[in-house]
Order: structure tokens, then sequence, then C-alpha cells
């Protein structure tokens, strides 16, 4: 396997070599050596992967700027997801609806039903199940769309023409995802709460007066506000793994080579912007709540 | 004669999977004149590709310079490199066409995002460049609709729409039938005269490239022997350079082994 140097990530040569820091991934038997060895393919990784957002954002501002490919960025990203979505948002609402009658009718409290269902909705399902769905859908095709165009050569042959690869089609992606998540999160939210109603009021009895009235009184704009920020990190974090995973497929350790590397790292690509979804959505919850 | 590209030392070596370091390049110097066909040829694995791409910029040289007309790039910035990657003009080994976008937008490419032309100059430079490479009536396809030969004319056909003054091609009859890699070689030559640009080939298509050659440059063990025309290599008395003539032009190249 060929590793490449500093240099490739587009480092100049006036930054001090940086040979130390570049991991030959010996088959060594010393377990200590090995254990340097991940640390410091760790390391490159993350720091190969925080470039690539700097040049994503850097394509932000280069033109000419690609409107029709970020429009059709957002069409498939967020309305490709709208079905999905919807279906998720529409049992996650009922389930709640029934689970929360259950819990809430113990305690004689079912008229808290609309506000606990729309809490739960707005902070925290909501904007995960709407991550987690987009990772799976259209995070994977990213992945894989960029790995192939990799594998291929076309993405060194835009590098070639000297059409900048970031502005010519990974900044778009970047964009239409922290456009649509937070959208797709909003229409979520108004399924879900759509759905426990159905389940809380339709099949439970719970009056449709309590239902809305306990949402308008516990939902604030600071929650709502919370949901937001979430999302959108969420949609920003999906898309950076997703389209990073895939534009270094070369030199992910363990990949492989071909057609198989490209399967390996999108599953690897959806698995990391799950973990880093729900890794995130305590940690914002921890700071932000 | 002026150099287009210049290697001055250049080293280039790779970490390899087992441990250790492999060196591909080892203090390699050549220069590549301006307007001409130069060859580079050597066994798999001896560093023709990746002396593409230290071409190209895409791969870094770990120390020695390489300077593109005059302009050293292994120093250079993101916007420099850029400037001078202008002036290049690819042919993939693979082709490297886009695959989702047709024929007609492949060949767009470039001038769409290059330069500043309207739709409708585009349109009629893209037919003509078409018609010109054969591929007139086929602006629909996808890539993946088309043969071999035809995704090579389709590649070349998309470097040459910035006119480059330099062309690089990196096998560029790989897994073409000896009918198609023949109508390759001529149309090289039909646009190397039309154009004027200098063109650096990486080819082990031997002895067949040789024709087109007016340098050689063959690699073997991160070393370059520099041959200023194709029968000169016959005349090589090192070792394995005779070896490598044994080995990729058979027996009629041998007429003083046969003689004994």
């Amino acid at each position: 396997m060929v590793v490449p140097s500093q240099q490739d990530f587009g480092i100049p040569r006036s930054f001090p070599p940086c040979t130390a820091l570049r991991p030959t991934f010996a088959m060594t038997s010393n377990p200590l050596a090995r254990l340097g060895n991940t640390g410091l393919y760790l390391l490159c990784d993350l720091g190969k992967m925080t470039l690539f957002l700097c040049k994503a954002v850097r394509g932000v501002f280069r033109r000419p700027f690609r409107f029709r490919e970020l429009l059709r960025q957002v069409h498939f990203i967020g309305f490709g997801s709208l079905a999905v979505i919807f279906f998720t948002a529409a049992s996650t609402g009922m389930v709640l609806g029934l689970q929360g009658y259950y819990s809430l009718n113990k305690f004689g409290a079912e008229g808290m039903l609309g506000s606990a269902v729309s809490l739960t909705l707005i902070m925290e399902l909501g904007p995960v199940l709407t991550a987690l769905m987009v990772a799976g859908r259209a995070g994977s095709a990213m992945c894989a769309e960029l790995g192939i165009m990799r594998i291929s050569e076309q993405i060194d042959a835009l590098d070639c023409m000297a059409v900048d690869p970031f502005r010519y089609f990974i900044t778009p992606k970047f964009l239409a995802a922290i456009i649509s998540v937070p959208l797709l999160t909003a229409v979520f939210d108004v399924v879900g709460i759509a759905g426990g109603y159905v389940a809380g009021v339709g099949l439970m009895g719970v009056s449709p007066g309590s239902y809305f009235q306990g949402m308008e009184g516990s939902v604030t704009n600071h929650d709502i506000r919370l949901g937001i920020i979430k999302s959108f990190i969420f949609g920003l974090l999906v898309v950076w793994i997703c389209t990073g995973r895939g534009y270094f497929v070369r030199e992910i350790r363990g990949a492989g080579f071909g057609a198989e590397s490209v399967s390996r790292v999108t599953t690897q690509a959806v698995v990391l912007s799950s973990i880093a979804v729900l890794v995130f959505d305590y940690l914002l919850t921890a700071v932000l709540l | 004669m002026t150099a287009a590209i210049e290697f001055d030392k250049v080293v280039k070596t790779f970490a390899k999977t087992g441990g250790g370091v492999q060196t591909v390049l080892d203090g390699v110097s050549f220069t590549i004149p301006r307007g001409k066909t130069t060859v580079i040829a050597g066994g798999s694995g001896q560093g023709k590709s990746v002396t593409l791409k230290l071409v190209l910029g895409l791969v870094r040289a770990d120390s020695g310079r390489v300077l593109v007309h005059g302009r050293d790039i292994t120093r250079a910035g993101a916007r420099e490199l850029e400037e001078v990657r202008s002036q290049f003009g690819v042919l993939f080994q693979g082709s490297a066409l886009f695959d989702s976008l047709t024929v007609f937008e492949n060949v767009a490419l470039p001038l769409r995002e290059r330069t500043a032309k309207s739709e409708e100059e585009i349109r009629l430079l893209v037919a003509a460049s078409l018609r010109q490479f054969e591929l007139a009536g086929h602006e629909d396809k996808y890539p993946a609709q088309l043969s071999g030969g035809m995704q090579k004319r389709v590649g070349l056909a998309r470097a040459m729409q910035l006119k480059p003054s330099i062309m690089l091609f990196d096998e560029p009859t790989t897994g073409l039938d000896p009918v198609m890699t023949r109508e390759i070689y001529h149309l090289f030559a039909r646009t190397q005269t039309e154009f004027g640009f200098t063109s650096v080939i990486v080819s082990h298509d031997i002895p067949k490239i040789f024709n087109l050659a007016d340098q050689v440059i063959i690699l073997h063990r991160g070393q370059m022997d520099v041959f200023s025309s194709p029968e000169a290599i016959q005349w090589s008395e090192k070792p394995h350079i005779r070896e490598f003539v044994k080995m990729t032009m058979g027996d009629i190249y041998q007429s003083s082994v046969v003689e004994k």
C-alpha cells in the first residue's frame, strides 16, 4: 500500500517536514509500537479531515458559484428524503403518543401528553432521527459517489483541469445538507406531533384541547432554538464525515482497493456519522439545555 | 531548445505496507523539450505514473525541483499550482470521464468552468471538436455507453478544449485493440502537428510508441536514461537497457545474437 506523504495533503513545503508523523503501518509485534502507529494514523486522519472542512468552507467564496448544483443537491438530500422522514416521524410520533399516554396515565396526567410528545420531538428525537435518516439515505450515496470519483481518477481530472473540486461539487453538498437537514427536522417535528395526536387523542381518548394547550404552555423559544442548532450541527457532521470519507477513500487504513474499498468506506462513513450525531447530541444537550 | 518541463534531482519515496521505505525516483534529472514528443517507458512499478503526478503537482517530491516552463511547482501554493495546471491537458489511463455527465457535458466542462464563453459559443466549439474527433452524433450518450476507443477520444477532446501547451498521456492505448491503437496514434500525430503542443506519453506499448517519439526516457530502479532518439536505445551499452530492449522488442532487434 502506498501511503502519501504530508505534502500530498496540500500542505506547502514551507511547513516543517513532518516525516515523523508519517505512519508506516508496520506490522510490528510490539504492541506499544502498534498503539503509537494507530495514534499517529488517527491524528493524521483528523488533520486531513480538518483541512478538508476548511477547503469546503473556502469553496463558498470561490467564483463562479454553482447555484444549479446546489439546487440539485437540495433536491436530492432534502426533497428525496421527505418520504423516509415522513414515515419515520409518523411512527415515532405515534409510539410516543401511546407510550406517553401509558406512562402519564399512571399519574393521572394525560393532559401533559401534548407537552411531553412535542418537547421530546423538538429537542431530541426530531434532530437526531432526521440526521440518522439523512446519513443512511443521502450520506451513504454521497460517500460512494465521491469514493468512485476518486478511484476512477475523476477528482484528479478536475484538479488537472484547474477546476477546484470543492467549489465544483463538494461545497454545494455541504450547503445543501445544512439547508436541508433543519428543514427536514421541522417536517419531522410537525409530522411527529400529528402522529402523537392520532395515537393519543384518536386512539386513547385524550382531549384535543389539552393536547395542544399542554404543548403551547411548555414549548418555549429556547427549546425550538436548541432543536434548530442541533439540526444544523448534525447536518454538517453527516455531510462532512460522509464526503470526507469518500474523498480520502485511498488513504483509509484497512479499506483495501477498488470497489471493495468504496463499499467498506461507505459503511464506515454511515457508522461514524451516526455515532458522531449521537455523541454530539449528548454534548449539545449538556451544554445548551 | 527550451525546456517545457525540467526535473532537477527529484527524489520521491513511499512508505511500504510492511514498514520501510520504497524509493521510486532516486535523484532524477532530465528535461522535456518544448513542442516535441517525449515517451517515458519502463517496466511496471518503476514510477512512470508517479512521474506524471509529480509534473501535475498531484504528488509532491521529497526533495529536488520540478520546473514547468521555468516555474518550480514543488514549492508552489494552491493558486500558483492552479495557474500552472491550466497549461496542461491530461489524458488519464482510464479516461477519467465524468460518468454522470454526457459526452457533450464532459467536453464542455473545461469551457464552462474556466472561460467566460456564452452557452451558444460553447455549443459551437464543442460540436466542432466532436466532429474533429469523429464523435459527432454521440453528444447525448453517457461514457458507459461508449467503447474504450471512443472514451479515449472524448478524453482527448476534453483535454484539448483549453488549447493546452503541454499534453500528458498516461498509458493512452492500454486495453485497446491494435486497430484502435493505430487510430489513436494517428490522432496524436495529427493533433500535434495542428496544435504544436509539447507532449509527454507514458506508455509500455513498445516499440510501436517509439514511432511518435522525438526523445525517449527509460525508467529503471529509480534512475532515468534519456535517449535523443528511439534508435539510440539499441546502441546503448548499459546491461539493463539491453535487457529492456530484448524484453520489449524481441528478436528483430537482436541481429548480433542471430549472427553469432
